[in-house]
């Protein structure tokens, strides 16, 4: 053997993301840098997206840590729009809370709740005009509950009752509400976001006024639908806000994994030339205004815009999911944005429009509506006692008219 | 009435339909401007402007999911997929989008769509644009699939197929698009020019989906097939000198069972031909279905022609092509058995 110098080629490795933190370990996010409120400019509608490259790797915040509304993103709501935006939140925790508790006690196979991110989807709806069409994930409820969509008729749907509106064909909260401006759910991830850009090609292509919001999480931004979607997006201009909710957790993997070695996930619409904007998901006055911006740019044939709300899920993914397994428990409280609804209740206390006392009356009054609601859909029955959608609804609707092999079938099955 | 070929009658089943309806779209890759790889589309553009036809980022599952998202809005959009060996990528969004948006939303949204694309092979494709991949339609509730075998039928189905209420794969044997090809690929090609079935109608009619055609009445064994082996099916019957009753299937979801069992049972025989590979293929269903409602007129098994179990090959295409000689074989052992 000689000493000679090791001609050989380095040895590759392959690189695995990991979270900062496992379970036992103390929560760390000290990795999410956040901006000031108020420190992020806010720019004209019609900006070039070169020039705006920055707010894809920063945070939009208006909510202060004193609950004060600052800077240039702040002033669009009235105290009235913020005390419906917190009683919308208030509901949809509620909401989680009782649908939580029925799947536990059996009356429905599953559930899926929002606990920490309720801002994104009832202040965005507030940013949109009745017509507008999301194309939402199965956590956006609050886009139901801000248009007043009865909480009932969400009822019956998770519990598969006689009064379902989608005939106990679909799994629990995967709700469809055309007039309500809200695509059915799929169930599958991301087909849903290049569809909301052909719902907005076709607003364009008939020079209509409507635009169209697309949803996906952190997680399914991977999916090869994202890309399409931003595709046709920056192609056609079409007129849609393309939402990504990064909750930290895709079931049990960390935002790093889908994100891998790009800053930001909202860094993702630069290369296509979209303007895109990164929010304070848990900042009921960041979420809504950012939205406005981006339904403005739409609704002005500006295009499209990508905005990504930073939140975290504080909850399980769904109920068949336990989160401990793969993150420390106390993670949530370590969440450096905080909770939505006590910042919107902090920041109300601090414009003289509420209190702590309205506010516990105000959860009382809530929780009376959801026990109302639920009582009346219970009186349709729950997934496995009372009342129940018919055999003959498994045959009908597959086509407008019944191909006479499916009407063979459903006669086979006795209907 | 006009002399037709297949693109042509495809064609002006777009033209018929954007012109009676400003809610039809058109669009796919190469499209617009160009008119399509194969020039289904020439004209379109220039005709209605370049926002109802118009040409798309290489994207299988973005045309299709704007489609989607289109018809959910109230448009009909007619899409190609360049080559049906293309549509992998969007099968996602036909299958679990397309096929169940009128299902799980109980009729709050509905897609009323049609994505075309040419199947089959005989041009020299390989493997990536030559195969048939009608069976991984079919066996999806929802979709309604229709493959036409003449320049007539195409035009009246596609305008069917447009103005259905749900979504339709609509596939194009694209062998057939210059002529009625009947696998004798060492012969020059009869025009369509010269056949009845190239005289089409300049205007709007329709051909109901769900509906077989008997090409050739006969009474010794009946043959099914659809596309291009149609075609390849008479040839072979007309070389045999059997008796047979060819039925082109036309749509196969639905499926006109009625025309198969009611000629099934007068002969007592059938060969299914598809070029499509064997196993699970749409023959499989069909020689099910014929079992299970003519079991006591059958005086053989029913046999199967088709594509081999592999890869659409390139050079070897016409050893792997069910031609005449394999159908007539087929003919000839149903008629011992």
């Amino acid at each position: 053997m000689t000493d000679g110098p090791d001609l050989s080629p380095p040895r590759l490795s392959l690189h695995v993301p990991e979270p900062a933190v496992r379970p036992g370990g103390q929560p760390d996010f000290s990795n999410v840098k956040i901006p000031n409120a108020g420190s992020v400019p806010r720019p004209a509608v019609d900006v070039s997206p070169e020039d705006i490259r920055d707010l894809a790797f920063s945070i939009i915040r208006v909510l202060n840590r004193d609950g004060e509304a600052v800077g240039p993103w702040a002033g669009l709501l009235t105290d009235a729009e913020l005390l419906e935006g917190l009683r919308n939140m208030l509901k949809l925790r509620a909401f989680d809370a009782r649908m939580l508790m029925a799947q536990r006690q059996g009356k429905t196979s599953f559930y899926m709740q929002h606990l920490g991110e309720e801002a994104v989807s009832c202040a965005f709806r507030k940013a949109l005009e009745k017509g507008d069409m999301n194309f939402p994930t199965y956590r956006q409820a609050g886009l139901l509950i801000a248009d007043g969509y009865p909480m009932v008729e969400m009822m019956n749907q998770i519990f598969s009752n006689e009064a379902d509106p989608l005939h106990g064909r679909q799994l629990p909260v995967m709700y469809s509400s055309r007039e309500h401006g809200f695509f059915t759910i799929s169930g599958n991830l991301s087909t849903q976001y290049v569809q909301a850009v052909g719902w907005a090609m076709a607003s364009a292509i008939r020079n209509d006024s409507r635009i169209a919001a697309a949803w996906i999480g952190d997680g399914s931004t991977a999916e090869s639908d994202f890309h399409s979607a931003l595709v046709f997006a920056s192609t056609y201009k079409a007129p849609v806000i393309l939402n990504i909710v990064n909750n930290q957790w895709a079931i049990s993997t960390f935002q790093g994994i889908a994100r891998g070695g790009a800053g930001t996930f909202a860094a993702r619409g630069l290369g296509f030339g979209i303007p895109s904007l990164r929010v304070d998901g848990n900042d009921y006055l960041a979420v809504h205004a950012v939205a406005k911006w981006a339904a403005e740019r739409a609704r002005r044939n500006l295009g499209p815009t990508l905005i990504e709300y930073v939140t975290y899920r504080v909850g399980a993914h769904s109920t068949s999911d336990d989160p401990s397994a793969y993150r420390p428990k106390t993670e949530s409280e370590a969440w450096p944005l905080g909770d939505p609804v006590l910042r919107l209740k902090k920041h109300l206390i601090l414009r003289g429009v509420w209190s702590e006392e309205r506010h516990v009356q105000a959860e009382a009054e809530i929780l009376d509506e959801v026990l109302e609601a639920q009582r009346e859909a219970e009186s349709h029955g729950t997934l496995h006692s009372g009342g129940k959608p018919s055999v003959r609804d498994i045959f009908e609707g597959v086509y407008a008219d019944m191909p006479p092999h499916v009407r063979r079938q459903r006669q086979k099955a006795g209907y | 009435m006009a002399r037709m070929t297949m693109i042509e009658a495809v064609r002006s089943a777009m033209d018929v339909s954007m012109e009676r309806d400003e809610t039809v779209v058109v669009f796919g890759e190469d499209v617009g401007y160009f008119g399509g790889v194969f020039r289904c589309t020439q004209g379109l553009q220039a005709k209605y402007g370049k926002t109802r036809c118009f040409d798309t980022p290489i994207s299988e599952s973005g045309i299709v999911g704007a489609a989607i998202g289109m018809a959910a809005y109230g448009l009909k959009p007619c899409v190609e997929i360049q080559f049906a060996d293309y549509m992998y990528p969007a099968y996602d969004q036909i299958t679990q989008e397309a096929a169940r948006i009128r299902y799980r939303s109980a009729g709050d949204f509905t897609c009323p769509m049609v994505i075309r694309m040419p199947t089959g092979g005989g041009i020299f494709g390989g493997q990536t644009h030559s195969q048939s991949p009608e069976a991984l339609f079919t066996h999806v509730c929802g979709l309604k699939v229709v493959v036409p075998s003449n320049p007539y039928d195409a035009k009246g189905l596609l305008i069917s197929a447009i103005e259905d209420p749900d979504p339709v794969i609509f596939l194009e044997p694209k062998r057939l698009y210059n002529g009625p090809f009947d696998g004798h690929h060492e012969r020059p090609v009869t025009p369509w020019s010269k056949h009845e079935l190239g005289d089409v109608p300049d205007g709007h009619f329709t051909i109901p989906i769900g509906k077989a055609e008997i090409r050739r009445p006969g009474e010794a064994v009946t043959v099914i097939a659809y596309g291009t082996m149609v075609h390849v099916a008479l040839a072979a019957v007309e070389e045999t000198g059997i008796d047979a009753e060819v039925i082109d299937l036309r749509s196969l979801l639905p499926l006109d069972l009625d025309t198969i069992a009611q000629s099934v049972r007068k002969t007592g025989r059938c060969v299914v031909v598809h070029e499509a590979t064997l196993t699970s293929g749409y023959g499989a269903e069909v020689a099910a279905l014929i079992q299970e409602h003519c079991f006591y007129s059958l005086e053989s098994p029913v046999l199967r022609v088709t594509g081999w179990d592999t890869p659409y090959p390139h050079a070897q295409e016409w050893d792997y092509f069910p031609g005449p000689a394999r159908v007539g074989r087929a003919l000839q052992d149903v008629m011992e058995g």
